[in-house]
C-alpha cells in the first residue's frame, strides 16, 4: 500500500482498543417486579398490560389483563386497589389511577366482543366447583383454559355470588356482572343453579368428579344479641342485600340504623338512602381510623348523606328507639364501654356486624380441616390430599371479589396438578422495584385523572351507576403515567448516554444489549436508567 | 368531564427516546444509524462527559449537514484519547494541528472549501475549555471578529484534565486543581470573573451564541441544529463533568452536569446576533451544595468545618445567574424566598 508522505504506518482504528477490560463492574439488564403486580391479589401484570395500552394497543393490553382475571370490568368497579397503595408514583405526584384504566378496557372488551382465549385441549378430567361467586368463576375460567370440564353449581339462581348478592347495582351494574359471566359460560360450562350441595363427598362420588373446589362464600350474616322487642325490625345486612338483589327489597322504613363499620354496613346505607330512607345513620364501635370499610366507599357514603355515629354500641331496640351506649378506645385500640347512654329513633335495624361461612357440606370429609368457622388449605388452596380444594370467603383471607379471583387462579392450577399427577412449578419472582430505583427526572409531571361521580342528587333516588369511566383520552393518559418500575420500556436512555457506544439497541421490542468489549463500567446508564432495569455487578476475574 | 389531548409519553421530553413518538421526533441518539463520530475504543476514562458530548453533538451535526462536515480539533483530552497514533476513533474527516490554532484552521478549511467552490461541506471546530478561553483565545476572537463560516464548540470541563488537572480561565472559584491547592484561608481556585466565553462571543455579536449541557440532550441537539441554520460564526459551549478532575463518581456525569444546571450555576441559554432570545427555566432547583458536595474538588468546602462563608458566595452566584437570565419564574421565586 502507497502511504502518503511521512506517513509509515496504515490508518488503525480505536476499535482495536478493547476498553472493555478497564471493568471492574458490569452493567446486566433486570427484569424487576413493579409493586402494583406486587400488592395485586388476582396476580395481574399490570406493568405489563399498562405497557400495551399506553400504545393504544387496548386489545393486546387486555388480552394480557385477563391472563390472569377474567373479570376487569367487575374489578374496575369494585376492587380496593392495593396496587394503586403499592405504586412508587404515589412518591412523585399521585398514584397512577390503575383501577380506573382497567375498568376502561373492560368495558371495550365488552363493546367491541372480544372473547376470552379458547379452552385447552380436552384433558377428560371433570370438576366439581361449587358456587359461582369470584373465587368459583375465576377458577372455572382457568380450568377450562386448562381443558378441564368443569360443572359449576351454585345455590342461588343466578351466577355471580356475592358480586350481585351482597354488591349493589349502582357500585357494580348487572349489565356489566351479566357479559363478563356470560364470556366465561361461553367456553363450555356445565352449570347447576339452585342447587344446594349438601354433602360434598356424595356429589362428588355420584357425579365422578376427578376434584372439587369450594368457594361457597361467607352467606350467613353474624347475629349479635341485642334485646328487641317483638316488634322491633331487625334483619341483617347480607339478607337484605340479597333481597334488594333479588328485587323484592324488605320495607325498612324511614329511619334506618346499620350497625357495623365494613363495606357491607356502607353499601347497606347507601342502598337504604335510595330505597327511601330519609336517615341511614350507621353505628360503629371504634373510631374513623379503625373502620373497615374503603376510604372511596366512606367518602361516597356521607357525600349520599349516610351518617355515622362513631365509638357507640347499640344497647337495646325497642321498635322505634335505639339505646346507644357510647364507647371510648383502650390503650390497646379495643373498644370499652363508658357507661354514657343516647337514644336514636329508628324504624329498623341492620346488622352488618361479619358474615360466617355454612360449611355443612363438609360434614362427611373428615380429612378437610375446619378452624374458627374457615377451611384450612395449603398454598395449592388444597384442603385434602384426596382432592378437595378451597378459596374465597371459605378460607382464613382477606374477604373480597378480587382476593378470591386469586384463589380462584390459584386452585385452578393446584388442581391441574393433582389432576394431571404432575409437580408444581414454584414461580420465580423477580425482586421487587423500589422507589430509590428510579430516576423519576425523566418522568414528564402529570397528575391524575379523577373519575366522574355522579350528581349526588341523582344518585339518592336510583341504583344508576355512581362513579363513571374515563374517556379513551384520559384512560390513555393515565396509563402513560405508569413508570414502568423495574422494567425496560425502550427509553433509549442506556443507548444514548453510553460515552462509548457499548449499549447495541436491539429495536422491535427486543430491547438492548451490552457490548462488553467497550463498555467500562462507568455505570451512567444504571444511574439514568427512569425505571431501575439495570444494576451493576461485579466481574468475576 | 373535560377530556385532554394525549401529548403526553410516560418519559414526557426528557429521556434519549421514546418508542410512541414518532421516529422524526426522536433525538439523533436514539437512532440505530446514528453516526456515532467518535467510535467505541476511545481512551477517555470512565464516565467521561467530553467523549459523550463530542457525540452528542458531532452526531446531531452531521444529521443537520447530511453527514456533510469536517470536523478540526485542538489539542486536549479529546484530541489525545481518540488519536494515539496510529489509530483513530473519528469516523468522520478530522484534523488536529497545534493547542492554540483550532479557530485558525477551521477558518482556513472554511477558506478552502469555498476556493474550491464546495458549499454543502461545513466546517465545525471544536476545543477544550484551556484551547477555547486561554491558548486559543485570540485566534477565536478573530474568528468571531471576521465572522467566519465555522461552528466552534467549547467542550467545558473546567480546567487542563489530561495533563492532571491544572487551573484554567474556566475553572470555577474555590475548586481544588493541581495548581490551586485546597489549603489556606482562600482555598481552592480565587474569585474572580473567570472568562464567560458565551457572554464574550455575544460580544462579537456574531449570529449564534449558545449553551449546553449532555444532561438534555433535546436542547443540545436542537441547538445544533439550529446553529447549522446560520453562516458566519456560531458558537456552542457545552458543560462537560470531568470524573477524573472534578472527582466525581463515573456514573454521575450526567446527574451533576444536570445539578449544574438546576442550581443555577451553569445558565442554560442561547442568544442571536448577541442578543439572549431563550433560556431553560430550572425544572426542580436546588442548592449549590447538592451540585458541590458531589466533587471531591469542593470537598474542603465540607466536612467537619464546612466552609459556609464560600458555600454561600457560590450561591449567590447561582442567584445572579438566576436573575440575569431569569431562569426561574417570578411567582417560584417568591414562594422559595
Amino acid at each position: 500500500m502507497k502511504l502518503p508522505f511521512a506517513i509509515s504506518l496504515d490508518i488503525g482504528s480505536g476499535r482495536a482498543n478493547h476498553t472493555g477490560s478497564w471493568r471492574v463492574e458490569r452493567p446486566v439488564y433486570v427484569d424487576r417486579l413493579p409493586p402494583c403486580n406486587n400488592a395485586c391479589p388476582a396476580g395481574e401484570n399490570i406493568q405489563g398490560w399498562l405497557y400495551d395500552a399506553e400504545s393504544g394497543d387496548y386489545e393486546a393490553a387486555w388480552r394480557k389483563l385477563v391472563e390472569e382475571n377474567p373479570l376487569p370490568g367487575i374489578m374496575g368497579r369494585v376492587c380496593f386497589h392495593p396496587c394503586e397503595s403499592a405504586c412508587n408514583r404515589v412518591q412523585v405526584d399521585e398514584a397512577v389511577g390503575i383501577n380506573a384504566v382497567e375498568r376502561f378496557l373492560g368495558d371495550l372488551a365488552l363493546e367491541k366482543g372480544w372473547t376470552l382465549p379458547k379452552p385447552g385441549p380436552d384433558t377428560g378430567k371433570r370438576i366439581l366447583v361449587v358456587g359461582a361467586g369470584p373465587a368459583g368463576l375465576s377458577a372455572t375460567y382457568h380450568l377450562r383454559r386448562l381443558g378441564h370440564r368443569v360443572r359449576l353449581v351454585d345455590s342461588a339462581s343466578h351466577l355471580g355470588g356475592m358480586m350481585r348478592y351482597g354488591i349493589p347495582a349502582y357500585r357494580l351494574p348487572r349489565a356489566v356482572l351479566d357479559a363478563e359471566i356470560a364470556r366465561i359460560v361461553a367456553m363450555g360450562v356445565d352449570i347447576q343453579l339452585d342447587h344446594v350441595v349438601h354433602d360434598v363427598e356424595q356429589e362428588r362420588h355420584d357425579g365422578k368428579f376427578d376434584a372439587v373446589f369450594l368457594a361457597v362464600g361467607a352467606q350467613l350474616g353474624k347475629r349479635v344479641d341485642i334485646p328487641a322487642g317483638d316488634s322491633s325490625r331487625v334483619i341483617d345486612a347480607v339478607k337484605f342485600l340479597h333481597q334488594v338483589a333479588d328485587e323484592d327489597p324488605p320495607l325498612l322504613g324511614r329511619r334506618v340504623v346499620i350497625y357495623g363499620g365494613g363495606d357491607t354496613a356502607f353499601d347497606t346505607a347507601r342502598t337504604a338512602r335510595r330505597l327511601g330512607a330519609t336517615d341511614a345513620v350507621i353505628v360503629y364501635r371504634r373510631n374513623r381510623e379503625r373502620m373497615g370499610a374503603s376510604g372511596e366507599e366512606f367518602e361516597q357514603a356521607l357525600g349520599e348523606g349516610v351518617t355515622v355515629r362513631w365509638l357507640s354500641t347499640i344497647r337495646k331496640f325497642d321498635g322505634d328507639r335505639i339505646l346507644l351506649e357510647k364507647m371510648k378506645l383502650n390503650g390497646e385500640g379495643f373498644p370499652e364501654p363508658t357507661g354514657e347512654f343516647e337514644e336514636l329513633d329508628a324504624d329498623s335495624l341492620v346488622l352488618a356486624v361479619g358474615q360466617d361461612t355454612d360449611l355443612s357440606l363438609l360434614d362427611h370429609a373428615h380429612d378437610v380441616t375446619v378452624r374458627d368457622g374457615s377451611v384450612e388449605v395449603l398454598d395449592s388452596m388444597m384442603a385434602s390430599p384426596s382432592g378437595i380444594f378451597a378459596g374465597g370467603d371459605a378460607i382464613p383471607a382477606q374477604r373480597t371479589a378480587t382476593v378470591a379471583v386469586g384463589h380462584g387462579k390459584r386452585a385452578a392450577h393446584g388442581i391441574d396438578n393433582f389432576v394431571m399427577g404432575s409437580d408444581s412449578v414454584p414461580k420465580v419472582r423477580n425482586r421487587l422495584a423500589s422507589f430509590e430505583q428510579l430516576n423519576t427526572w425523566y418522568y414528564a409531571d402529570a397528575p391524575r385523572t379523577e373519575r366522574p361521580e355522579l350528581e349526588r342528587i341523582r344518585r339518592q333516588t336510583n341504583f344508576e351507576e355512581v362513579v363513571g369511566g374515563l374517556s379513551e383520552d384520559n384512560a390513555l393518559f393515565e396509563a402513560r403515567r405508569c413508570m414502568s418500575c423495574g422494567n425496560c420500556f425502550e427509553c433509549d436512555n442506556c443507548f444514548g448516554v453510553c460515552p462509548d457506544n457499548a449499549v447495541i439497541k436491539l429495536g422491535g421490542n427486543m430491547r438492548y444489549e451490552f457490548d462488553y468489549d467497550f463498555c467500562k463500567g462507568c455505570g451512567i446508564c444504571v444511574k439514568e436508567c427512569p425505571c431501575g432495569a439495570i444494576e451493576m455487578v461485579p466481574e468475576r476475574n | 368531564m373535560t377530556s385532554q389531548d394525549v401529548h403526553f409519553y410516560q418519559v414526557g421530553s426528557f429521556a434519549v427516546g421514546n418508542r410512541l413518538l414518532e421516529q422524526e421526533e426522536r433525538t439523533v441518539q436514539a437512532q440505530v444509524d446514528r453516526t456515532n463520530s467518535i467510535d467505541s475504543g476511545h481512551r477517555a476514562c470512565q464516565g467521561c462527559g467530553e467523549a459523550l458530548g463530542a457525540r452528542y453533538a458531532l452526531d446531531a451535526a452531521m444529521r443537520a449537514t447530511n453527514g456533510q462536515i469536517v470536523a478540526v480539533n485542538a489539542t486536549g483530552c479529546l484530541e489525545v484519547f481518540s488519536t494515539p497514533y496510529p489509530e483513530t476513533s473519528w469516523r468522520i474527516p478530522w484534523l488536529h494541528s497545534l493547542f492554540g490554532n483550532a479557530p485558525a484552521v477551521a477558518t482556513g478549511v472554511a477558506a478552502a472549501l469555498r476556493a474550491k467552490g464546495i458549499e454543502d461541506v461545513r466546517v465545525v471546530a471544536q476545543a477544550g475549555d484551556g484551547g477555547t478561553v486561554d491558548i486559543g483565545f485570540g485566534c477565536l476572537s478573530g474568528m468571531f471578529e471576521r465572522n467566519d463560516d465555522v461552528l466552534f464548540i467549547c467542550y467545558d470541563n473546567e480546567g487542563y484534565m489530561n495533563t492532571g488537572v491544572q487551573r484554567s480561565a474556566a475553572t470555577p472559584p474555590a475548586a481544588r486543581t493541581a495548581t490551586t491547592k485546597a489549603v489556606g484561608a482562600e482555598p481552592g481556585n480565587t474569585f474572580g470573573q473567570g472568562k464567560d466565553l458565551p457572554r464574550i462571543a455575544m460580544a462579537h455579536n456574531i449570529p449564534y451564541v449558545a449553551t449546553a449541557t449532555v444532561a438534555d440532550l433535546h436542547d443540545l441537539e436542537r441547538k445544533v441544529e439550529r446553529a447549522m441554520e446560520f453562516h458566519g460564526a456560531r458558537y456552542l459551549h457545552v458543560l462537560v463533568p470531568c470524573p477524573l478532575g472534578w472527582g466525581s463518581a463515573s456514573n454521575e456525569t450526567i446527574h451533576i452536569a444536570r445539578l449544574a444546571k438546576e442550581s443555577g450555576l451553569f445558565p442554560v441559554f442561547e442568544a442571536e446576533d448577541g442578543v439572549v432570545r431563550s433560556v431553560s427555566p430550572i425544572r426542580r432547583r436546588v442548592p449549590v451544595e447538592e451540585y458541590l458536595k458531589l466533587q471531591r474538588r469542593f470537598a474542603h468546602l465540607f466536612g467537619p468545618h464546612p466552609r459556609l462563608d464560600v458555600i454561600a458566595r457560590i450561591q449567590s452566584m447561582a442567584d445572579a445567574n438566576i436573575e440575569r437570565y431569569g431562569l426561574v419564574s417570578p411567582e417560584s421565586l417568591e414562594e422559595s424566598s
